[in-house]
């Protein structure tokens, strides 16, 4: 299993029944493709759709729905339609139940950095700050380290998506919770170890007696 | 009297320097006729308020960028367009980014006689800086001040003779909260149909708000 495979995998158990969803561009948008069996979710995305699907086949596009990304997609029995108000209303209102992010940094606040690297890249920050602030859940799916080195640092040193601590980690090498405390190790990926995480994360975590693997289909 | 005008005249209308809000996501439900006609006319010094500038080779925004016809753009979101990011860095083009959900709530504000916005998106961030910040019953937010523009450019589905107007699917976007927030609002729909055909309960932006309808192409049937 590739590396976005298995994080995709073990963010989508983090999904209820019922759960409205926002999926962030990117790596974030893969675990549409992994609901775990029985398990029933709406997929918002911000330009304005709750109940989103994949386009249902061959010649079925519609030129005027597409989801954040600008991919053309297709809508469910039940989906809804909205203006940019009532959908960012949701996202700030408490009503989205869980997004998930993609990700430049998280430090030891549990601090989200992932939309500007200055002088590199600006593209603006979208939908997400609005996401990252609002959203009863956010969960940020990256890879663990990247080519600048560690990505879970004990400061973000580019600029914040968010000051709002964010709620889990999930990465090809383990899961990691922010709490008060400071970042919590709560699962590694199958055959890393402990010391091989610790390596490959700048920010100091805490390590309980016992971290078992992550579950995953 | 009738709203209809023609595509040249609708353009003509939007002078040089003018502040514009353009409805539409990544062009859709942007009124892509009359930025393409802005464009053709060479409109100069505009400040654009919209969600994003569209992607290279796509109707859009993107051809006002492409063809130097804005001076300041406030939008959300430029990843999406190479050459928006290149006049920003040129110093061509003075950029505004905004949190999404914060522009459109600008936008409303602008339009429903609201003096700002108070949204918890941004405090501690960049998107900040020079803005008030609030404590309301120990949370903090950020002051937004409201937007408002000469000209809102709405891409609609249907517009019926008086100028309801409805929307299809994500087209819809921050085209009704932008008809609320131009001084003068222009509609450019794909359908216009006869007056009742878009009941009551289906008109999405009621037509009081809409000035001029952009006539369709005579096609002659063919």
């Amino acid at each position: 299993m590739d590396d976005k495979t298995l994080i995709a995998k073990r963010v989508a158990r983090e999904l209820k029944n019922g759960d409205l969803v926002n999926l962030g561009i990117g790596l974030p948008t893969l675990v549409a493709n992994h609901l775990p069996q029985g398990i029933e979710v709406y997929f918002q995305s911000e330009n304005g759709i709750i109940g989103m699907s994949a386009v249902p086949g061959a010649g079925l596009i519609d030129d005027y729905l597409i989801d954040a990304g600008g991919i053309f997609v297709g809508a469910l029995p039940g989906a809804a339609t909205l203006d940019s108000s009532m959908s960012f209303s949701l996202i700030r209102g408490g009503h989205l139940d869980i997004t998930v992010l993609g990700g430049l940094q998280v430090d030891e606040k549990g601090r989200l950095a992932n939309w500007m690297i200055p002088g590199k890249m600006v593209p603006g920050m979208g939908g997400g700050m609005d996401l990252a602030t609002g959203a009863r859940r956010v969960i940020v799916s990256m890879t663990h380290a990247g080519k600048g080195g560690a990505k879970i640092v004990k400061e973000c040193t580019l600029p914040l998506t968010s000051e709002r601590r964010i709620d889990l980690v999930v990465t090809e090498m383990a899961v990691i919770e922010p709490t008060e405390q400071g970042l919590v190790l709560k699962e590694r990926a199958p055959g890393v170890s402990i010391n091989q995480i610790v390596a490959a994360t700048e920010a100091t975590l805490t390590i309980p007696d016992n971290v078992p693997e992550m579950a995953i289909d | 009297m009738s709203k209809a005008i023609s595509l040249t005249q609708a353009a003509e209308m939007i002078p040089d320097g003018a502040t514009i809000m353009v409805g539409g996501f990544l062009a859709v439900g942007s009124p892509r006729r009359l930025l393409q006609e802005l464009a053709r006319q060479g409109r100069k010094h505009l400040t654009l308020i919209t969600n994003d500038t569209s992607k290279p080779g796509v109707m859009g925004n993107a051809l006002l960028i492409e063809n130097k016809c804005v001076d300041h753009l406030i939008a959300s979101h430029i990843g999406t367009n190479p050459e928006t990011q290149r006049q920003m860095i040129a110093g061509e083009l003075k950029v505004e980014l905004c949190p999404q959900g914060s522009l459109v709530e600008r936008i409303r504000a602008g339009g429903a006689g609201l003096g700002g916005v108070l949204t918890p998106t941004g405090v501690g961030t960049v998107a900040a800086e020079g803005k008030r910040e609030m404590e309301i019953d120990g949370k903090k937010f950020l002051l937004e001040s409201p937007l408002k523009a000469d000209f809102a450019l709405i891409g609609a589905r249907r517009s019926d003779y008086r100028g309801n107007l409805d929307y299809a699917l994500t087209a819809r976007n921050f085209n009704p909260l932008m008809a609320l927030a131009g001084a003068t609002v222009i509609a450019e729909p794909n359908e216009i149909v006869p007056i009742g055909v878009i009941p009551p309960d289906e008109v999405v932006t009621p037509h009081v708000l809409v000035d001029y309808i952009i006539e369709r192409r005579q096609s002659n049937g063919r």
